[in-house]
């Protein structure tokens, strides 16, 4: 017999902070992002995010990525998605973010 | 529930062109979008303008709607016609279903337009017959994502949050339904925002033998009345009198970690920031708390305020505030 009561406690889930996970590989960033891979690979060569560790000749599936780069990478996504900004677009998008928050914060902006 | 005006919350005449409505679009999408908007209720703004140019781009559902909202207003009460999803479905393109843009989730206005049209024909469908020819078939499930909006104290003291996801499971007679799950899973202390919490297995359900997928959440935080973020840093303004400015002052002000007493030092000028270390974001090395001072301007009301100010004129009439643009001009 099944019992017949409805459990109501809820799921314990454990959380993972993305970011604290230093190395993502190119297939973490793609399910992070729900993107294909290409597209990422776009957004590397377009120069919204930049892969760390990679070294010349160094196929997509040794890049290496970080929380920031997920981040930026989501944006960028976002932005395309929302406004047809193209990824070249983004990049500048993002840049003048970053200017933006440092001035807010009283800040010396980086000139990347 | 409401009818919604699509044409005035795209700010268009009803007689707008495509291109007129694609202008309006993009113009409102830049002011609104949450990842570049300033405005408070960007992201309910972003959303409502979304769901209009979902119907208003689409010549088909656009007609649709003008047919049925001629005889509307805003926000009066709408209920469609009974016989509305029939008469649609039996329209040709519309069989196979409206569906909404990218899964963004529209109103229940909207659903009632042009979810219903969509009827058992197509997404259902679909995922039966996937089922059968697939029976042996193992697949990973599919990642989910949503957004959290987070307090800047959960970010000090860490949360327990909970989370009603709907999902969709195969039940025991080989058919889907929705389910509503709830997911307790912890705010982890030091989280900023822009980051994102992976749930592991908390996506949808693996099919045959797959593993499920994962939830990805993304953090936002929402605006504190006093405090912003910058990184790990956290700053507030502290307005001071410009005599606490020039003559230094001890002030008791708030922080997310409790009230601290602060020596404003005797000649600080306007922006300067005080530090107090370590009270920033928990972190292995936490972030800095900064107040930043903002020196207010008393009024001159009374004539005593008014002499006060003119005896200020006598003492500094070697001063002068624009000696830099008087050098340069």
């Amino acid at each position: 017999m099944t019992p017949n009561f409805i459990i109501t406690s809820p799921l314990q889930a454990t959380s993972f902070v993305m970011e604290d996970i230093t190395e993502l590989t190119l297939d973490d960033l793609c399910r992070a992002c729900a993107a294909q891979a290409d597209i990422i690979i776009e957004l590397v060569s377009e120069g919204v995010i930049d892969s760390a560790q990679a070294e010349p000749g160094q196929t997509p599936e040794h890049w290496r990525f970080t929380g920031t780069h997920l981040h930026r990478a989501k944006v960028a996504l976002r932005l395309h998605r929302d406004l047809g900004v193209n990824f070249a677009g983004a990049a500048l998008v993002l840049q003048l973010m970053d200017e933006l928050q440092a001035l807010k914060a009283g800040r010396p902006v980086m000139n990347l | 529930m409401e009818f919604k005006d699509y044409y005035a919350v795209m700010g268009v005449d009803k007689s707008a062109t495509p291109d007129d409505i694609k202008r309006a679009h993009r113009k409102l999408a830049r002011k609104y979008h949450p990842d570049v908007s300033k405005e408070k209720d960007a992201e309910a703004r972003f959303k409502e303008l979304a769901e209009a140019y979902d119907v208003l781009k689409d010549p088909e559902k656009r007609a649709a709607y003008d047919r049925l909202g001629a005889n509307y207003k805003a926000g009066q009460d709408f209920q469609p016609p009974p016989d509305w999803a029939d008469k649609q479905a039996g329209q040709g393109g519309y069989a196979q279903g409206f569906e909404a843009g990218d899964g963004q989730d529209h109103s229940a206005f909207f659903d009632a337009l042009f979810r219903g049209m969509k009827g058992d024909g197509r997404g259902q469908g679909n995922y039966e017959r996937g089922q059968r020819s697939h029976e042996a078939f193992d697949m990973h499930g599919q990642d989910q994502h949503a957004k959290i909006q987070i307090e800047i104290e959960d970010s000090y003291n860490g949360a327990t949050r909970t989370l009603q996801l709907r999902v969709q499971v195969d039940g025991s007679d080989g058919r889907s339904r929705l389910d509503d799950r709830t997911i307790e899973f912890v705010i982890p202390r030091g989280i900023r925002a822009g980051q994102h919490i992976r749930l592991a297995a908390q996506g949808a359900p693996g099919i045959g033998k797959g593993s499920p997928g994962d939830l990805y959440l993304d953090v936002e935080m929402l605006p504190h009345a006093l405090y912003r973020t910058d990184g790990f840093d956290v700053l507030m303004d502290l307005p001071i009198a410009p005599w606490e400015a020039a003559l230094g002052a001890d002030v008791i002000a708030p922080t997310p970690t409790g009230q601290v007493e602060i020596k404003i030092p005797a000649g600080s000028t306007h922006g300067r920031k005080l530090r107090v270390k370590g009270r920033g974001l928990p972190a292995k090395t936490p972030g800095d708390f900064y107040f930043v001072l903002k020196i207010a301007q008393p009024p001159a009301s009374s004539e005593t305020e008014k002499k006060a100010y003119a005896d200020l004129h006598t003492a500094f009439n070697l001063f002068n505030p624009r000696s830099q643009i008087e050098e340069l001009v």
